[in-house]
């Protein structure tokens, strides 16, 4: 039973991830560049909802409404002020640009709320399922966790499959200029990816937090990370990729932690990424991309 | 009446001047081909005219309309469509999601059916292979899909560039066809070949140009009896 507990908890942990990931995923796919600050906005949708929830006692679904708002604002302001401009520059550019958003972020967050740990207090009011006469207990975070990722994720594989604007993220990706000439106007989809990744990472955060209630300034870096690794894992650029990279990395890292050690739980998600990636370079559901000819 | 007006057009790449001030027009229904060699500044100016290279100075007009500064992608809703060097068809998309995406800018339903349905009806081999990924098509396949994708935002003029580039025999006369009855149908067409002898046969204005200078124009049939002409692009 403790096993079928610690793989669900990592399946919900791996789901944050996974829409982490997305967001990594997607930024990469479309402007060719690893978007650092990604995981800071994570913290960002968190303060939001802790400001508006905790403090102002605001309603939740007003307070998440609010974070993912902001978020996505955020996330088209950055892009727009500080990748924007760069767009054509060497890569090593915009990855130093995205390393400096990314510590802007976290020392706003620093000079408004301070360094100190804040207690959040989760936005999931369902209660735990018991399963096997109460041996096995999920909880409610893990429940919604696990639901609105498979939900967010059916809903975006649609959305891009489907719709005009989800085709044209898709043509950008590819070749911009091949794109531009359908008409389509390459910088606002850029937007609007950002604005897609930026409004998942807000999500990610709110249940980031209300499964582990705690908030700093640095609550986004390190899940952060850990979603580019899923990201990378799964296949960057691949949207597929960023869930079953996602979902597996929390697998791995929850049953590392339950059986090996707590501390080398990290270590083992980078040995066993490291292994895939000398196996299959370009990740699990990643493809080469084929060069016409 | 000209639909398209370029005058004194320059384009540079950094330092490197790619257009030296060209100017041409494209009547409207006629077939214009622009020749010259390799590196002369023909995909250049095609990328100038559609946005995907900023002009340094000059004028470009699109059916009277001043398109110098106007973005690239505007370019398609007033009527002109681009089918470019090398194809560039979106590989990982099927063959229905391009020619879904070469009517981005259309907002009427049922006109965009009745699009596809003549685009499939020209070409047969993209109906039967519309649920295949671009990329699983052979090049001539590939350069009719970019035909056709074009041919989905209903356009008033057609830019092609080099249509005919790395296709068997039997592929480049049939592009050459499909050029000609696009056409006659009424679209204009702007070509640029470097299968100078194609091109000529089916334009009525040509234009050549030399590393980016135009040095000769005239009637295209005409052009074909040009002893200069004759020695440097249609010699065997
Ligand atoms: N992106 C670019 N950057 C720098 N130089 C370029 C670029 N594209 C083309 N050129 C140069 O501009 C000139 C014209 O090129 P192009 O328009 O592609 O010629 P054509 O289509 O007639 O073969 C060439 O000298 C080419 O090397
Ligand atoms: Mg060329």
């Amino acid at each position: 039973m403790s096993f079928i507990s610690y793989f669900i908890n990592g399946l919900s942990l791996g789901s944050v991830y996974a829409l982490i990931a997305l967001g990594y995923t997607m930024v990469y796919g479309i402007a060719k560049m690893l978007n650092f600050a990604h995981g800071d906005v994570i913290m960002v949708g968190c303060y939001v909802v802790f400001v508006t929830v905790i403090n102002l006692h605001l309603p939740v679904p007003v307070g998440i409404l609010l974070s993912i708002l902001i978020c996505t604002a955020l996330g088209v302001t950055v892009e727009r002020v500080a990748y924007k401009p760069l767009r054509g520059a060497s890569s090593l550019a915009v990855l130093i640009t995205a390393i400096g958003v990314s510590y802007l972020l976290q020392n706003i967050a620093l000079l408004i709320f301070g360094a100190n740990m804040k207690t959040f207090t989760s936005v999931v009011s369902i209660p735990p399922l018991k399963l096997a006469g109460g041996r096995l207990n999920i909880t409610g975070e893990a429940l919604v966790t696990v639901a609105s990722c498979v939900v967010i994720m059916v809903g975006l594989t649609a959305f891009i499959k489907k719709s005009k604007a989800g085709q044209a993220m898709l043509a950008v990706s590819e070749d911009k200029g091949a794109a531009q000439l359908m008409g389509i106007n390459v910088n606002g989809t850029i937007a609007l990816t950002f604005a897609i990744g930026s409004a998942l990472a807000a999500v990610a955060g709110i249940l980031l937090c209300s499964t582990y209630p705690s908030l700093t300034p640095y609550t986004g870096a390190m899940p952060g990370i850990k979603a580019f690794v899923a990201a990378v894992f799964g296949g960057i650029g691949s949207i597929p990729g960023a869930f079953v990279g996602g979902l597996l990395l929390g697998v791995i890292e929850n049953l590392s932690k339950a059986y090996i050690s707590s501390q080398m739980a990290d270590a083992i998600v980078f040995a066993v990424l490291i292994i895939v990636l000398l196996v299959k370079p370009t990740g699990i559901l990643g493809r080469q991309i084929h060069e016409k000819v | 009446m000209a639909i398209l007006e370029i005058e004194d057009l320059e384009v540079h790449y950094g330092m490197i001047k790619a257009l030296k001030g060209i100017s041409f027009q494209v009547e409207e229904g006629s077939i214009v081909a622009l020749i010259g060699a390799n590196g002369a500044g023909k995909t250049t100016t095609l990328h100038a005219i559609t946005g995907l290279v900023p002009s340094s100075s000059g004028r470009i007009r699109l059916g009277g309309h001043d398109i110098t500064k106007t973005p690239g992608y505007k370019t398609v809703e007033m009527g002109m469509a681009h089918v470019p060097e090398g194809r560039r068809v979106f590989s990982q998309l099927t063959v229905y999601e391009n020619l879904k995406l070469g009517a981005y800018t259309r907002k009427n339903k049922q006109e965009v059916a009745a699009s596809l349905e003549m685009v499939y009806g020209r070409f047969p081999r993209l109906k039967e292979r519309r649920n295949q990924p671009a990329g699983t098509l052979s090049g001539g396949e590939q350069q009719m899909l970019a035909m056709g994708r074009s041919l989905m935002s209903h356009p008033r003029i057609i830019v092609m560039d080099e249509p005919s580039m790395g296709l068997s025999p039997i592929y480049v006369n049939e592009i050459f066809d499909i050029i000609a009855q696009i056409h006659r149908e009424g679209t204009t067409v702007l070509l640029v070949e470097q299968n100078a002898k194609k091109a000529l046969s089916i334009a009525d204005q040509a234009y050549v140009l030399e590393t980016g200078s135009i040095v000769l124009s005239g009637d295209a049939k005409e052009l074909m009896d040009n002893e200069d002409v004759k020695r440097a692009y249609l010699s065997e």
